[in-house]
């Protein structure tokens, strides 16, 4: 093979902790020809980043190639000298992060940024690469590609700063991009853009590109290829139809199988029963900066509510009226029929014991420093007043609920769980006071798939056991078909259209709802072309959400 | 100018070496990464580590010449080496012991520790004995002034010299023994530092937090107060309150040295008021304070269980640094006649009532010393403060190499 451009062979990496160093990644082969796109999935924790970097021929601090090879274009990384590293990165190798707003030096205009590659490496001079860096904002649709260069990275969306990204990795024509994760942080409809962006370029160039994400039907439109890594092996590569049509691996076909859970629908509410938690035409705003604009739904015992929309919308705003950390300016909420004082502050223990809240960030929701016992037992105690032993056994039981084994976990610390077990413990603290009503804000999208169905499986065996009611903020529409009963579209702090899931999910839709279903992504991988093709090329992401 | 000409072309030929040296080290293995990959700024670092550690023992065998002129000029660099090597050792002891005895949970300390950091708790434990057993220890009061004994005996204890084996650190002006007044020093220096750095954090920080956590108009007042008193040159502040406190402490028959740490406490305060609030402002947007604040948790407890806890590591490093500030303070304080009172030691006073005799440096080394013990004195403390400060931090904020 002649257009081989990456060949890695045997390529272990390892990473220290507390004195060692332990297998990250155990020898993966990995091959990619020029202008191919090759997705690399698996789980958090699978080492699909690491790798990801290593076929750069850098490690992450704490981080080391142990054995193997990574060869680029005839160029053994691993050996080659520092002085001949940087001449290839940036030039022929480029790197797209994650998080464009952490990635971009906060203090520079993006033009700047942009062209300090292609200088550098001496492949352009300053004002054609500013030219340049015009033409590849027109090619990747940002906005007025004119002057858009000419903003800071916090005056551009989360989305434009991904393709502004893009576009500063394309700067200098490289032979091949490593996207890590570029669209997991951005909402569906913004999401849908950036992917057309890339694909476009992408095949423009005949540029090769290693695609990480966790998200399948993305790897779906973008890849090539698709390679599954479960922690740090190879599951299986296979070209992206017959990886999607016949999986062989048994890990591959359970992560096929994953978006299949659904809940039986439930009766519609009777018409005259008092809701657990009313939304009253409730108006708030930050400031003198107004959020959300006549809000009023309905919420059930034993029900759940989901709440969509994209960032911004003011679902989360929704949420602090509700639990009186931001009073809002008119309207009012009631619990049982009851009116609730507005600000937390004048609520009584009680009433607040009845609302509990799980977050989207399990890492930023548990104090770092407490252990999970008292985590868990600081409401137990504060509201229940139990102390000792009945304490401890409640503790315990709590623990038993969310499926943790109680004198295993009893005195660990945060750091030392997982993911989707420290949303586990939230959840556990959330119950600990025993409430009527739990707020979950986006409590699954920080997950992988696999263990995002087990929380929503749990939090739905508890709200049957326990007859709890939910409000579950999100903006992932395949979360909202698994566990919803009713949905309420909200854009721009208003709710647009709301109803029972089953009504919400057939046509007609309102326009807004519409656009935010038909931007989940599919499996199908003529899923994103032919959805482009139905919305006309030229007027998709920005302009059809302006025009509503 | 024959001086810096001779540093020029040392540094040239040094330039040179290193430039061999690298250029070697690529012929010779061949290309490994270490040498390949090399700067020429790294490789003459290596050069200048190695020529200053010639020099030192260049220096630690001259202090061991039989000429006592030679001798003399490096008396106390070798003293210094032979000190830190030994510190070192028993440092190194130290932890080895730390491993074997003890319960499980001080024997994994200990097995985790750095060398600095048990070289750190060993010198602070060291100062600690001088400190509380300093009446037991000190062979003279430290404000004893000896008779018949002159003023001014070089420090080495060596009668050829000017020295008297009595008194190995020699006597000061008027004829008090060094040695004494530095282990008393410890006591009233370092007592005094630690009391008023406690204090300085026990204000700054409680009230910073509160500011934080409260924020609104608590926050605003405490903030422009705090900057009123920081927009006052702090130590022309101390000096102002001080002249005011030494009329009330007259009136009152309250110690002055009490006003002292209350004063320095207070200024220091509002540096660890910022920090304090800083940190806490960051901890307060957390979800799992707002999980607290809507569980309906007081005060108290979202300061003390909540955020305490997780704005250890940055206040100890503040403790460390501010620590260190504090001996400064108290020095010049009792330079301009308003800190610690003579005849107590302190070792700031020390230092300034001994600083003319650096002016003999050039006639009289060893005499020139004289002033550089306190102030050594006080340069270990702050090190091995610091080693430790450093280790814990590590420890507490979980921070890798």
């Amino acid at each position: 093979m002649t257009d081989t451009l990456l060949k890695m062979r045997g390529v272990k990496l390892e990473g220290r902790s507390d004195e060692t160093w332990n297998p990250i990644i155990n020898g993966v082969d990995l091959t990619l020809a020029k202008g191919e796109v090759l997705g690399l999935i698996g789980e958090s924790g699978a080492g699909k980043s690491t790798l990801g970097l290593a076929a750069m021929g850098f490690t992450r601090d704490g981080v080391r190639i142990s054995e193997g090879s990574v060869e680029f274009d005839g160029i053994d990384l691993l050996k080659a000298s520092a002085a001949v590293k940087r001449g290839l990165l940036g030039k022929r190798i480029a790197y797209v992060a994650q998080s464009a707003a952490a990635s971009f030096n906060p203090a520079h205009r993006l033009m700047e940024q942009h062209v300090e590659g292609p200088t550098q490496h001496g492949v352009m001079s300053k004002a054609e690469s500013e030219a340049d860096g015009i033409e590849l904002y027109r090619k990747l649709r940002l906005p007025d590609p004119e002057s858009i260069g000419f903003r800071y990275p916090h005056q551009v969306s989360g989305g434009q700063l991904q393709r502004a990204m893009t576009a500063m990795a394309m700067s200098c024509r490289p032979d091949l991009i490593i996207f890590d994760e570029p669209t997991t942080a951005l909402d569906v409809t913004t999401q849908i853009e950036v992917l057309a962006s890339i694909r476009d370029i992408v095949e423009q160039f005949n540029t090769a590109a290693i695609y990480i994400t966790h998200d399948l039907a993305v790897v779906a439109q973008m890849a090539d290829r698709i390679k599954v890594l479960l922690k740090g092996d190879e599951v299986e590569t296979a070209d992206t139809r017959t990886m999607l049509s016949a999986p062989t691996q048994e890990y591959t076909k359970s992560l096929w199988a994953v978006r299949s859970f659904e809940r039986p629908l439930k009766a519609p509410v009777i018409a005259s029963a008092v809701p657990s938690v009313s939304v009253q035409n409730v108006d708030a705003a930050y400031g003198k900066v107004p959020v959300l604009h006549d809000v009023s739904f309905d919420m059930h015992e034993g029900r759940t509510v989901a709440v969509v929309g994209e960032s911004g919308s003011g679902k989360s705003t929704t949420a602090r009226c509700i639990t009186g950390l931001l009073p809002p300016t008119s309207g009012q909420i009631a619990f049982n029929g009851e009116v609730m004082p507005a600000d937390y502050r004048k609520r009584s223990k009680d009433q607040l014991r009845q609302v509990q809240m799980i977050y989207q960030m399990a890492d930023t929701a548990l104090n770092p420093r407490m252990s999970i016992g008292e985590i868990i037992a600081r409401p137990v105690q504060f509201y229940m007043g139990l102390t000792g032993k009945q304490k401890r056994a409640r503790v315990d039981k709590l623990l038993d609920q969310i499926e943790l084994e109680p004198s295993e976990y009893y005195n660990r610390l945060p750091s030392e769980l997982s993911g989707g077990q420290k949303q586990r413990i939230g959840i556990a603290r959330a119950l600990a006071a025993e409430p009527k009503f739990i707020i979950c804000d986006e409590v699954t999208s920080a997950l992988d798939q696999l263990v995002d169905e087990g929380i929503l499986r749990l939090l739905a065996r508890l709200q049957d056991t326990l007859g709890l009611s939910y409000m579950f903020i999100t903006h992932d529409l395949a979360t909202v078909r698994a566990i919803a009963d009713e949905v309420v579209v909200m854009k721009d702090g208003r709710v647009v259209e709301a109803g029972p899931k089953a009504e919400m999910f057939k046509p007609p839709h309102h326009p807004y709802t519409d656009l935010l279903l038909s931007s989940v992504p599919e499996m199908d991988p003529d899923w994103l072309t032919n959805l482009l093709q139905e919305r006309g090329v030229d007027n998709i992401g920005d302009a059809a959400v302006g025009k509503m | 100018m024959s001086t810096i000409l001779t540093i020029l072309v040392a540094l040239v030929v040094m330039g040179g070496i290193a430039w061999v040296l690298r250029f070697a080290g690529q012929q010779v293995t061949n290309g490994a990464p270490f040498f390949r990959d090399m700067s020429f700024g790294v490789s003459f670092g290596y050069v200048l580590g190695v020529v200053v550690l010639a020099w030192l023992a260049w220096g630690f065998m001259q202090s061991r010449s039989s000429d006592p002129a030679i001798a003399n000029k490096f008396f106390f660099l070798g003293v210094a080496i032979k000190g830190f090597v030994i510190f070192s050792i028993a440092a190194w002891l130290f932890r080895l012991l730390g491993r074997t005895v003890g319960t499980d949970w001080t024997r994994k300390m200990f097995r985790q520790m750095p060398l600095t950091a048990s070289f750190g708790i060993l010198a602070i434990i060291v100062y600690a004995i001088f400190a509380i057993f300093a009446g037991a220890i000190a062979p003279y009061g430290q404000d004893e002034i000896i008779q018949g004994v002159a003023a001014n005996i070089i420090p080495g204890g060596d009668p050829a010299m000017g020295g008297d084996p009595a008194f190995p650190l020699g006597t000061d002006q008027i004829g008090r023994d060094i040695l004494s007044r530095l282990i008393y020093g410890a006591q009233n220096t370092v007592g005094i530092a630690f009391i008023t750095t406690m204090l300085a954090f026990f204000l700054g920080g409680s009230l910073g937090f509160l500011a934080a956590v409260v924020g609104g108009w608590t926050d605003q007042i405490l903030s422009r107060g705090v900057d009123v008193l920081m927009a006052i040159p702090s130590l022309i502040f101390a000096l102002l309150l001080m002249t005011i406190a030494s009329v009330w402490s007259s009136r009152l028959g309250i110690p002055l040295t009490v006003f002292m740490v209350l004063i320095i406490a207070l200024i220091d305060s509002t540096r660890v008021f910022r920090l304090a609030r800083a940190v806490g402002q960051n901890i307060v947007v957390m979800d799992y304070i707002e999980a607290a604040k809507l569980r309906g948790e007081g005060m108290g407890y979202l300061v003390f269980k909540e955020i305490l806890p997780n704005a250890t590591a940055p206040l100890l490093a503040e403790f460390g640094l501010r620590f260190c500030f504090v001996f400064l303070t108290i020095a010049s304080l009792s330079f301009l006649g308003v800190g610690i009172q003579p005849p107590l030691a302190d070792w700031g006073t020390m230092v300034r009532d001994l600083a003319a005799f650096i002016n003999f440096a050039q006639f009289a080394p060893l005499a020139a010393t004289a002033p550089l013990l306190a102030a050594s004195a006080i340069a270990l403390l702050t090190v091995a403060v610091n080693f430790v400060v450093d280790w814990m931090l590590h420890k507490t904020s979980g921070l890798k190499e």
